[in-house]
């Protein structure tokens, strides 16, 4: 009872501590902006952690954030084998043949007119259809291993990747490709000094969306059959043995790797193109 | 018009490559069945067929070309066969039937749809008081902008082991990891709807003297409609492939997802490519109706003809 009590202490404390901030004048520094939610997220903890051993929750309910950290300082060489076998051999294995099949496939879709008109609006109907689904199919065909999460990967990010970099590709307006044109420039060299530059805030759009999308279909494709390692496998397996500690370790590590994944592409964004507007502030 | 041809070239060139993929990824079953069945085969063994290659194998018996689109357990199945089991086991089955796609997609959808309806609630509301709390914005929003580069759906096997623990199951699971799918995304494109309004616009009713709700009603909903619309479309997909990953992990008997899963273990892969086709015709249907409201509440609200 002691520790409910607690738990709603604290909560009140964390939103009385934001108010003061979010109110305060220094609301616009980069410090609080950073602050504000980092207090938030320890005071949810806190909350969580208060809760949970003061109503006595069950572990295959709900474990503690301190029961679920032991778990993974505890399981450190598992976690890092399903992250080499999950994210690295298979979301990222499929993101770059994906991402870089969509892209060349963008530039000779991009050459002709007929087949742009043709391909974009399948193109668009595909990226909104549940194609995770073709995972049991895949698997069937590619075996167990990463090579089919790697292929359901593949399947999910070359549609939106195709649709914004096509989009991209057709960004440049007439008077900067006329412009190209009285400098005799060839195709190749118009695409490389103006198109492609003018294209990338798109490609990095399709980049990041991709990047999600891709942890997705290599955990979801692990539901369907997959070697005794990753962590869409552990993740069934540990549900099944009610080990819900390991399962919220997973879900750390997919949330941590999720992030940086999209941290690092939004990071090579900013520093190719650093000229567009959004990127200036 | 010239779109229109544009698309159909397009599908048929699709189609096209998909019956001749069919030859190479079939013939080695077709050519196994027509050994059994005492037909000429060139070469004789299976060892032999193994290492001469797909392409050595079309080659050498194109008598079996016809018989890869109509093998029984294909390993990729024609069209034409996923078009049939489609029809057969949407309109020549009873509804009620355990074996009618109608009857599974309906099990699917009322998740899909309950679970929707949830996140998109949930997540209008959420949005409408990180617009009308400073404190909100600037504690809540930026994990809601982390969450969309987190795979959730890894959430999935867990929430519907959790709840069935305590008691519950049956649709409301599945309908619980559609809705936290389809939250993020509406609470992100509606805070962004709801600022769209611009200082002039805020100011001009500041003039009017209309207060905070005046305000809301009058302004930022409407405002708002175009940025709803855009994340219910995704919202909806997403809500979808939750439903879809919710009936994996407890091996449950009807739905999509079933179909899928029971697909792949028993080796129909008929099965499975029509179940996929009718999750993403059901997907296409979803997206069109939302665009088909979107259509009259924009024209309602004078936003665009």
């Amino acid at each position: 009872m002691v520790m409910v009590v607690l738990a709603v202490v604290v909560w009140c404390l964390g939103w009385w501590l934001n108010a003061r901030l979010a109110a305060s004048p220094a609301a616009q520094t980069r410090t609080v902006q950073l602050l504000v939610p980092a207090i938030f997220g320890i005071t949810v903890l806190l909350v969580w952690e208060l809760l949970v051993r003061g109503l006595a929750v069950s572990l295959v309910i709900l474990p503690a954030p301190s029961v679920i950290a032991a778990r993974f300082a505890d399981s450190l060489p598992i976690l890092w084998q399903d992250f080499v076998q999950t994210i690295l051999k298979g979301a990222l294995g499929g993101y770059v043949i994906g991402c870089a099949a969509a892209f060349l496939t963008a530039i000779l879709v991009d050459r002709s007119d007929f087949l742009r008109r043709g391909l974009l609006p399948v193109g668009n109907f595909v990226a909104a259809l549940p194609i995770v689904g073709t995972a049991p199919i895949l698997v069937m065909w590619f075996g167990f291993d990463w090579q089919s999460k790697a292929a359901v990967v593949v399947v999910m990010v070359f549609f939106p990747m195709l649709v914004n970099t096509v989009a991209g590709l057709r960004e440049t307006s007439a008077i900067q490709r006329d412009l190209m044109q009285t400098y005799a420039a060839s195709y190749w060299q118009a695409f490389f000094k103006l198109r492609l530059p003018a294209a990338l805030p798109f490609v990095f759009n399709g980049l990041k969306i991709s990047t999600t999308l891709a942890l997705i279909g290599a955990i979801v494709a692990e539901f369907f059959g997959s070697p005794t390692v990753g962590m869409g496998f552990r993740i069934s397996t540990s549900v099944g043995q009610l080990a819900l500690d390991m399962v919220w370790a997973e879900i750390v590590v997919a949330a941590l790797a999720g992030s940086a994944f999209y941290g690092l592409v939004a990071l090579i964004e900013k520093t190719l193109t650093f000229w567009h507007p959004s990127q200036r502030s | 018009m010239k779109t229109f041809f544009a698309v159909l070239t397009v599908l048929a060139a699709i189609i096209a490559l998909w019956y001749a993929a069919c030859v190479p990824m079939n013939i080695k079953g077709v050519l196994d069945q027509a050994e059994r069945a005492g037909a000429e085969v060139t070469p004789a063994t299976p060892k032999a067929r193994r290492d001469l290659g797909t392409m050595g194998l079309v080659a050498n018996n194109s008598f079996a070309i016809g018989d890869t689109w109509v093998q029984e357990r294909p390993r990729l199945p024609a069209p034409h066969q996923v078009a049939v089991e489609l029809w057969q086991t949407t309109v020549e089955k009873k509804i009620t039937s355990k074996r009618s796609l109608i009857y599974h997609g309906q099990v699917t959808l009322s998740a899909t749809l309950l679970g929707f309806a949830i996140g998109t609630g949930l997540g209008i509301l959420l949005a409408v008081g990180i617009v009308h709390s400073r404190v909100m914005d600037m504690s809540v929003m930026p994990w809601a902008i982390v969450s969309q580069t987190i795979p959730i759906i890894a959430l999935a096997p867990m929430i519907i082991v959790v709840l069935y623990s305590i008691g519950v199951q049956g649709i409301i699971p599945k309908a619980v990891i559609s809705a936290y799918l389809s939250f993020f995304p509406v609470v992100v494109g509606m805070v962004k709807g709801l600022r769209a309004p611009d200082a002039m616009q805020l100011d001009l009713l500041k003039t009017y003297n209309a207060s905070t709700s005046q305000g809301f009603w009058k302004l930022r909903l409407p405002s708002s409609m175009p940025y709803l619309f855009a994340s219910l479309k995704i919202g909806i997909a997403a809500s979808l492939v939750g439903a879809i990953v919710g009936e994996l992990p407890t091996g449950a008997v009807s739905g999509l997802g079933a179909r899928l899963l029971a697909g792949s273990y028993y080796g129909q892969t008929v099965q499975i490519w029509s179940a996929l086709f009718a999750a993403a015709i059901l997907a296409a249907l979803l997206v069109a109706l939302l665009g088909l409201i979107e259509r009259l509440v924009l024209k309602r609200m004078g936003v665009s003809a």
